[in-house]
């Protein structure tokens, strides 16, 4: 089990599914959840108290609220987008002329156009095709502005994500496939537990840059009715016409990336640890 | 079909003579930002790499936060931010009636700063891949630090830089979507606006898409060209100067 844990796909996979479970597995989460919660909305409100700004004090709470819901968005979005982008990287890369072509028109789309364009045409054209998605039953899905969201800035960060994991695959020398066929291994084995490791190196840092390019890009879900931070903030400065809350939600934006900087740091440390010396 | 092309016509029953304008609001937002923002990530990159503490920590918190803050905040805080002040500004002085601050300036200063943050990584990395020695060979000729950098550093700077400035470029042609939101009519703006008006989602968004997808790859063909004409003094393979 060690062992299989090491792969870091299986740490991704592994991710993946914590991630899941954390955000459905309500129950004893709620509980968690709210002290959390609490604890953050008290803070907000705290910060509001000690700096003498009243749109805090009264907004504090909705904008740590919104701050929840951006994470929630970002972690479905990126978590379901990194299996997505395998998926397509693997096309591009090997899939012949026809799937090639359609995982290149898809990168290039969703590379190539502004995320806003995306949404838009994803939550109003929901509406337009109703009949459709009803007949499909996904309809009572696309009903909800968060499930458009997340939707979009899976297919999205995929695009993305697909091109670098095609980038880092690409950059394992042929050696190594050559090694692994020598020994015996068939391709997928191959692939799986001697390109994929390798390759993830060389993907980590700009899977990192992604997730935090996706951490900023989720601000456009309020332009869809989504109270997320920057919905919560607008929603805040449109009743108090205190700049102070956008300046709030700056430094909530700046800590949330600087998080994922360190954090991504130490994973990097970890994976690469058999490259330092002592 | 015709009902579509209707739509999508000139003049005053179509909306393609609006989406014509919103493109080129687009186009003209992008390149008044360009120049602007990437002058002023050369100056952030410099602050960088200074060799006074203070004028580095200014440059580090710089790039920090403005890579940190999602571009839809930062175009907030400038659009209000600015326009609050302005009013302060215009009756401390006494002025008469009011003043409002453009929603294009807004838009270049908020997309210009942001694009100063991220063109600035792109010139540290291309001033630390010029050989120390090109430096010093110029200050051995008598050259003073600035006129150094004028006639050896800057023209070998721009060859390294091209392919990530190019980059930002791609990413500031579709951030400028975002200048929509403060009333700005680009071309986000009017097909939002005649997808109120006619109830076409996909007709619109979808041509708007395909409008940003043709300027992406008509850029990514352009910084290719630039690429190649800024590398023509170089055989590929062989390497760079060192």
């Amino acid at each position: 089990m060690r062992h299989r844990l090491q792969h870091p796909v299986a740490l991704a996979a592994l991710a993946v599914v914590l991630a899941i479970a954390a955000l459905y597995a309500s129950g004893a989460l709620a509980w968690a959840g709210g002290l959390i919660g609490d604890g953050a909305c008290r803070l907000a409100v705290g910060i509001g108290d000690v700096t003498g700004v009243d749109a805090l004090r009264n907004y504090g709470c909705r904008m740590m609220g919104g701050l929840w819901v951006t994470l929630q968005l970002v972690a479905i979005s990126v978590t379901l987008g990194v299996l997505l982008a395998l998926v397509v990287a693997v096309a591009r890369l090997w899939g012949g002329p026809v799937l090639g072509g359609i995982a290149t028109a898809y990168t290039t789309f969703f590379r190539g156009t502004p995320l806003l364009a995306q949404l838009f045409l994803v939550y109003y054209g929901a509406g337009q095709i109703r009949p459709f998605l009803t007949t499909i039953g996904v309809w009572p899905y696309f009903r909800e502005a968060f499930f458009c969201a997340a939707f979009t800035f899976t297919l999205n960060t995929a695009a993305y994500q697909a091109e670098i994991f095609r980038g880092a695959i690409q950059s394992v020398s042929r050696g190594q496939w050559e090694a692994a066929r020598a020994l015996g291994l068939r391709p997928f084995a191959t692939f799986w537990k001697v390109i994929l490791p390798q390759a993830a190196m060389v993907a980590l840092r700009p899977l990192g840059n992604e997730l935090v390019i996706m951490v900023k890009s989720s601000a456009v879900a309020s332009l869809v009715t989504i109270l997320d931070l920057m919905g919560s903030t607008r929603f805040a400065f449109a009743r108090s016409f205190d700049l102070m809350v956008y300046v709030f939600a700056a430094a909530l934006y700046l800590v949330i990336v600087e998080i994922i900087r360190r954090v991504w740091e130490l994973a990097e440390r970890r994976l690469t640890r058999h490259l330092h010396h002592a | 079909m015709d009902y579509y092309l209707n739509l999508l016509a000139w003049g005053d029953k179509g909306w393609g003579d609006e989406l014509a304008h919103g493109a080129a609001i687009t186009i003209l937002l992008a390149l008044a930002t360009l120049p602007f923002g990437v002058a002023l990530g050369l100056l952030v990159a410099l602050a960088k790499r200074s060799s006074n503490a203070a004028i580095r920590a200014v440059g580090t918190v710089y790039t920090t936060v403005f890579r940190g803050v999602p571009e839809l905040l930062t175009l907030y805080i400038v659009y209000f931010g600015f326009q609050i002040g302005l009013q302060k500004a215009w009756k401390g002085i006494g002025l008469p009636g009011s003043i409002e601050m453009p929603a294009f300036v807004a838009g270049m200063v908020a997309l210009g700063v942001v694009l100063a943050a991220f063109s600035s990584e792109v010139w540290v990395g291309a001033l630390n891949a010029i050989p120390k020695g090109q430096r010093e060979g110029a200050y051995a000729l008598g050259l003073s630090r600035a006129l150094a950098f004028r006639l050896v550093i800057a023209p070998q700077l721009l060859r390294i830089a091209l392919p990530g400035l190019g980059n930002n470029w791609m990413v500031l042609l579709k951030e400028t979507s975002l200048v929509s939101v403060i009333a700005l009519p680009d071309l986000m703006f009017w097909t939002g606006r005649a997808n109120v008006v006619t109830k076409e989602p996909f007709l619109f968004f979808g041509a708007a898409c395909l409008i940003y997808l043709v300027f992406s790859i008509l850029s990514a063909w352009g910084v290719a060209a630039l690429e190649e004409r800024a590398n023509r003094g170089f055989v590929s393979g062989v390497g760079g100067q060192r």
